[in-house]
């Protein structure tokens, strides 16, 4: 209970603070504060919440099969969870797919519960069945904290997966010409205050990819990184990417791949 | 006999120079990938007033798709093709008048909502200037992707040439640059006639704060 007010008041007082540096400061300091921020609450990331509801998540028989997730396999075997984030997207024989986090999860759910995940894919972010996703993704990253990022494209489809994630990374359309290149493809930019990590490079790509899923303080909400990919998409002014789609785990892949020996720093606090 | 061996001789000769023609300009774009088109059919659906009909290319997202090739030397020709195709489709204002009203240019300028998933077809689209480029200098919080445009007119005089260019460059930004990140605003029809000249004045009106 005290932990729980303690979040809500580093919640409140992030926010506030940070209303106050974009109205009040003048560019760079507002990206210094943010890291301070997160300095002064790195202790009480309110991501703990969705952590441990998710380890509950992990632990209780659930679905048609009543059954847990404990023995689902992430890529290191049945049940490991510790570590296991910082190796996806990757291959998988039993399903013969490169998955990342999220479809890998809904495939568990399918296999050990009979959960079917059509479902998950067509709930709402934040809401239903995605809630207790958010929550189990929470998770186990928190598991691959302090980890070094390190995907592999040795198998073939896992090479195959990257490729196809770079050329989605540049490919433009709607009504504003956008690809992820247009903001993302150079050092040193921003869109109004906003850094951009350029994540055709390393340095970039792990900041990018190593700081999400991410509690975000401005919408008061976990999001994992498929909400964080829809969310560009949107405001590329592309159509929905499907949850779990391949154009999602491609870009995963790219991004992942390219973000490798950097450190994952999940579950990240963001603006 | 040997006229017509001649002429087969030509037809066929015709015929391997037009496939060397062809497989120039497709070198110098990256190869069509049915795997890679595959998947982005399947991978998105429609949603709101964003449908599926946005990722149907045109030439110059095509060509723009594949940086390497379109920044290469055998680009050039083509990056000149994207621009006079896009120049050509530039309309001058119907009413003559390219400078509208300042403070509505500002407000535009300042707005980067519209044209998303979970806008409404009668959302107005700003323009999202604000986004990408320093404007007025009394506003911090603009990006970079973008030059800075402060001071925009009074450094560049208020000639006639100067405000052809400035209301292309804002119809359509790919006429003078075939890979320019801005969007082609008048193109897409995210901006009309009137707003343009609106924010065209935030540029070019001597009396906007730009220019103070």
């Amino acid at each position: 209970m005290q932990r729980k007010l303690t979040l809500g008041l580093a919640t409140a007082l992030v926010a506030a603070l940070l209303t106050m540096t974009s109205s009040v400061f003048a560019q760079k300091s507002a990206t210094d504060d943010i890291a301070k921020y997160r300095e002064m609450i790195a202790d009480g990331n309110p991501s703990e919440l969705y952590e441990a509801a998710g380890e509950e998540l992990w632990k209780k028989p659930a679905g048609p099969k009543n059954a847990t997730l404990e023995k689902c396999d992430l890529g290191l075997g049945p049940g490991v969870v510790k570590g296991a984030a910082a190796q996806l997207p990757r291959y998988f024989a039993d399903t013969d797919k490169v998955q990342d986090l999220e479809s890998r999860l809904m495939t568990c759910m399918l296999f050990l519960q009979g959960r079917i995940p059509q479902e998950m894919i067509d709930a709402p972010f934040q809401r239903g069945p995605k809630k207790d996703m958010e929550a189990i993704v929470a998770y186990v990253v928190t598991l691959s904290k302090g980890d070094k990022i390190k995907v592999s494209t040795n198998h073939p489809k896992e090479k195959e997966m990257y490729d196809l994630g770079k050329r989605a990374f540049f490919f433009q359309g709607g009504p504003m010409d956008f690809s992820c290149a247009s903001c993302h493809a150079e050092d040193g930019k921003r869109i109004r205050l906003q850094d951009l990590p350029n994540i055709t490079a390393q340095k970039g790509a792990a900041l990018g990819w190593g700081y999400w899923p991410a509690y975000r303080v401005s919408s008061g909400q976990f999001w994992t990184m498929q909400q964080r990919l829809n969310d560009c998409y949107r405001q590329q002014r592309f159509p929905f990417p499907i949850y779990g789609s391949d154009v999602t785990i491609a870009l995963s892949m790219y991004m992942a791949k390219t973000g490798n020996g950097g450190t994952v720093e999940t579950p990240g606090l963001k603006r | 006999m040997k006229i017509t061996h001649i002429k087969k001789l030509l037809t066929v000769t015709g015929f391997i120079l037009a496939t060397c023609l062809m497989q120039n300009t497709v070198l110098a774009q990256q190869k069509n990938d049915p795997k890679f088109n595959q998947m982005m059919t399947d991978s998105f659906r429609a949603e709101g007033i964003a449908g599926l009909d946005r990722i149907q290319q045109d030439e110059t997202q095509k060509f723009c798709s594949d940086p390497v090739s379109a920044n290469s030397k055998q680009g050039e020709k083509m990056r000149d093709k994207i621009q006079k195709i896009n120049m050509a489709g530039i309309k001058q204002p119907s009413n003559g008048k390219y400078i509208g009203d300042w403070k509505k240019g500002e407000a535009i300028a300042q707005s980067g909502r519209g044209a998303t998933w979970t806008d409404k077809a009668d959302v107005a689209v700003g323009g999202g200037c604000y986004n990408c480029h320093q404007i007025d200098k009394k506003e911090i919080s603009y990006g970079n992707i973008g030059p800075s445009l402060t001071g925009y007119g009074k450094l560049r005089g208020y000639s006639q040439e100067v405000i052809t260019y400035t209301w292309n460059r804002i119809n359509n930004s790919k006429a003078y640059n075939a890979c320019s990140n801005m969007p082609r605003f008048a193109h897409f029809k995210l901006l009309n006639e009137q707003q343009i000249q609106d924010v065209m004045a935030l540029l070019l009106d001597p009396a906007s704060p730009v220019n103070q």
